[in-house]
């Protein structure tokens, strides 16, 4: 069985267009999340974590220019410049060749181009491209990859299944590298659909604080590059150990009750990477800032012995970035390892779940070596993935 | 408040899929949450949308309606109460 | 490891057959919801919840629920089955209808019970609600049925021991087409072994 690295990452969200900037954000305690007032994406103003379009625009357009491509910028929808520039971004400098037959690019997306359903964007494109595998050929295109993109939209795990099946193809041999690249938009779809839930905050996003009142929904894309080969570069590899998925088997949008279903990921992920509770050092959750959510969340951490463990919830930086969030939410975990440091939660002040959680209250130095990232769901799904220091 | 209460099973019914049971069968004295109909999570906040897109009345705390979609005949006294004129 | 479907069913064109028998054919209706609400009450099955299902939740669910409903008596754990589905137009059925409650602004009322099936894999939520299945999930988009990727990943899953049997198939509704392949994969022998070539076998023969 072959050992599986992540050899580069790169993020682009509100925090910034490289992961470098986002972590520096994180690390400053600067928040992506601000009050928007668009009557295009809601009736009443909302906390919205925005990609700048502007600079999207901007560095895409020298992407074009630099791969001398003659084709203008209006042809590729937001979220296809988001995937291009990060995957870009992501292979820069490496010697991995998208043309290779052992090269793989998987997708993850909840919504992929969902905002050209609306009445004013229906036009600008091909009806196809609402097709999550027409997304895909675009991307494919625009860089290169022999192989289709594999594509995997389920819910708010997507990330971490895109991650997970990137590890288990290159392990069991049938890829050399893999490509991993999430991302979702912020768009009126997906708000009002929160909104019917009456899931989104009016203000601010608290994971499992007292007084947290709903998510805030964020845009973002993330990429990492895992391999089998370990480069011969400089700085701490980061091995992805192992990962494992279940279903609550319980409600299509309420989690468990109990938690047990999170927690029997968690230990499973644990088993397949010949580890055990006590080996973890940080953790890396998913915290919405929902009532129910994170409630489980604090539940299933507590079967799993896990409640002493620092953990945190990187969406009161990011906000809830759907099919981006298991992605970029690993990479942050993943540079909480390489810098030794647990970065603060955003938006956590008074403990308000049922099962004590070690909630990371102040940004400071620690000595990590294994992360564990979960995830959960609408359908009832959960993931956790293992990361450690090789 | 009998014709409302008529009016309000057939909506219930048809606002929540309820396809297997027919307007008689819903007691208006009858529990919609817990044992009678088995309504869940989903279907109290589909109650909320009926409000408001039948009644025009718009819920603002969610937490009221617990006491509010107790049962057919409490729905029908709030739209009573409430609904604009 | 070897693999082997030891159950299927298959939906498509108004005809649905279990195990190479033809178990339900209707000629004379028009559109999909009626269709399978034919299926769902020729087959005797009690589950209210159904009606409140999206239509590819319902094809999904139907499908699992022929070769499955049978077997009451459980000779696998289910936190050791596995469901994996794919489809090519994910939830885009249901997307449509979402995004129809809410383009005007003066109608705006937007539906939880719509919204949460804009989701492909909660296909996958409701049949692991109706069976209790608790094991690995996960749903693929690819344009057209791809069954070797299927076989791969379930090999993987179930050659390290990640489950012990699987339901594995394609899922696909968009507006009144619609095709579903679903298929009950273990390490007892049967008749069929679980591979590309016989999946793409039983949805070209049929």
């Amino acid at each position: 069985m072959k050992n599986v690295y992540v050899i580069s990452d790169n993020i682009i969200s509100s925090l910034g267009f490289s992961t470098s900037e986002n972590i520096q954000a994180i690390q400053k305690e600067e928040v992506g999340i601000a009050m928007v007032s668009d009557s295009r994406l809601s009736l009443n103003p909302l906390p919205l974590s925005l990609v700048d379009l502007q600079e999207l625009n901007k560095q895409f357009t020298a992407l074009l220019l630099a791969k001398g491509k003659n084709i203008s910028t209006d042809s590729y929808s937001k979220l296809e410049k988001l995937f291009i520039l990060s995957i870009y971004n992501s292979l820069s400098g490496l010697s991995v060749n998208p043309r290779n037959e052992r090269v793989l690019l998987i997708l993850s997306t909840t919504k992929g181009n969902i905002d050209l359903l609306e009445e004013q964007n229906k036009t600008k494109f091909n009806h196809k491209r609402l097709y999550l595998w027409e997304l895909g050929r675009v991307i494919q295109d625009f860089h290169g990859f022999s192989n289709v993109p594999l594509i995997i939209s389920n819910a708010c795990i997507s990330g971490l299944l895109a991650v997970l099946t990137a590890s288990r193809f290159i392990r069991s041999g049938h890829y050399d590298h893999i490509v991993v690249a999430g991302g979702d938009l912020v768009s009126e779809f997906v708000i009002s659909g929160f909104q019917s839930f009456q899931a989104l905050s009016p203000d601010v996003c608290r994971p499992y604080d007292q007084n947290r009142n709903g998510l805030a929904l964020g845009e973002a894309c993330g990429t990492m590059v895992l391999s089998s080969q370990k480069p011969n570069a400089e700085g701490t590899m980061i091995e992805i150990k192992g990962g494992a998925t279940t279903n609550d088997a319980n409600h299509i949008s309420g989690p468990s009750r109990t938690g047990e279903e999170l927690s029997l990921a968690i230990n499973n992920a644990l088993a397949g990477s010949d580890l055990i509770y006590k080996d973890i050092d940080y953790i890396s959750a998913h915290g919405t800032a929902t009532p129910y959510n994170d409630e489980m969340e604090s539940k299933a951490i507590a079967l799993s012995h896990l409640m002493h463990v620092p953990l945190n919830s990187f969406k009161g930086y990011w906000g809830h970035t759907l099919g981006a969030a298991g992605v970029i939410e690993s990479i942050a975990g993943m540079h909480a390892l390489r810098e030794n440091c647990l970065f603060r939660s955003a938006g956590y002040e008074i403990p308000g779940v049922s099962e004590p959680l070690n909630v990371i209250c102040k940004t400071e130095t620690a000595s990590l070596e294994t992360c564990l990232k979960t995830a959960s769901g609408f359908g009832g799904c959960n993931a956790a993935i293992i990361y450690q220091k090789e | 408040m009998e014709e409302l209460i008529n009016k309000l099973r057939k909506e219930v019914i048809e606002q929540l899929n309820l396809e297997d049971i027919s307007a008689d069968d819903v007691n208006p004295d009858s529990p919609l949450f817990g044992e009678g109909l088995g309504l869940d999570s989903i279907d109290a906040l589909e109650l909320i949308v009926l409000l408001e897109k039948n009644y025009g009345i718009k819920i603002e705390d969610p937490k009221d309606g617990k006491k509010i979609f107790y049962s057919i005949r409490t729905m029908a006294e709030y739209i009573t109460e409430h609904q604009k004129k | 490891m070897d693999l082997y479907i030891t159950s299927y069913s298959l939906i498509r064109d108004k005809k649905v057959i279990v195990d190479d028998r033809i178990r339900f054919y209707k000629e004379n209706f028009i559109n999909f919801a009626d269709f399978i609400k034919s299926l769902y009450k020729q087959e005797n099955f009690v589950y209210p919840k159904f009606y409140k299902m999206d239509n590819l939740s319902k094809l999904g669910f139907i499908a699992a629920e022929l070769i499955l409903g049978k077997s009451e008596t459980d000779n696998f754990r289910k936190e050791e089955m596995g469901v994996v589905l794919a489809n090519s137009s994910a939830s885009l059925d249901s997307d449509i209808i979402h995004q129809e409650s809410i383009k005007d602004r003066s109608r705006y009322f937007p539906s939880p019970s719509v919204f949460v099936y804009t989701l492909p894999n909660i296909v996958i939520g409701e049949i692991c609600i109706k069976h209790k299945i608790k094991g690995e999930n996960i749903f693929f988009i690819t344009e057209a049925f791809e069954p070797q990727i299927l076989v791969n990943y379930v090999a993987e899953l179930m050659e390290n021991k990640r489950v012990q049997t699987c339901l594995c198939g394609w899922v696909e509704l968009m507006g009144e087409k619609y095709e579903a392949l679903m298929c009950l994969v273990e390490n007892n022998k049967s008749s069929r072994p679980f591979n590309a070539g016989n999946l793409k076998q039983i949805i070209e023969r049929n």
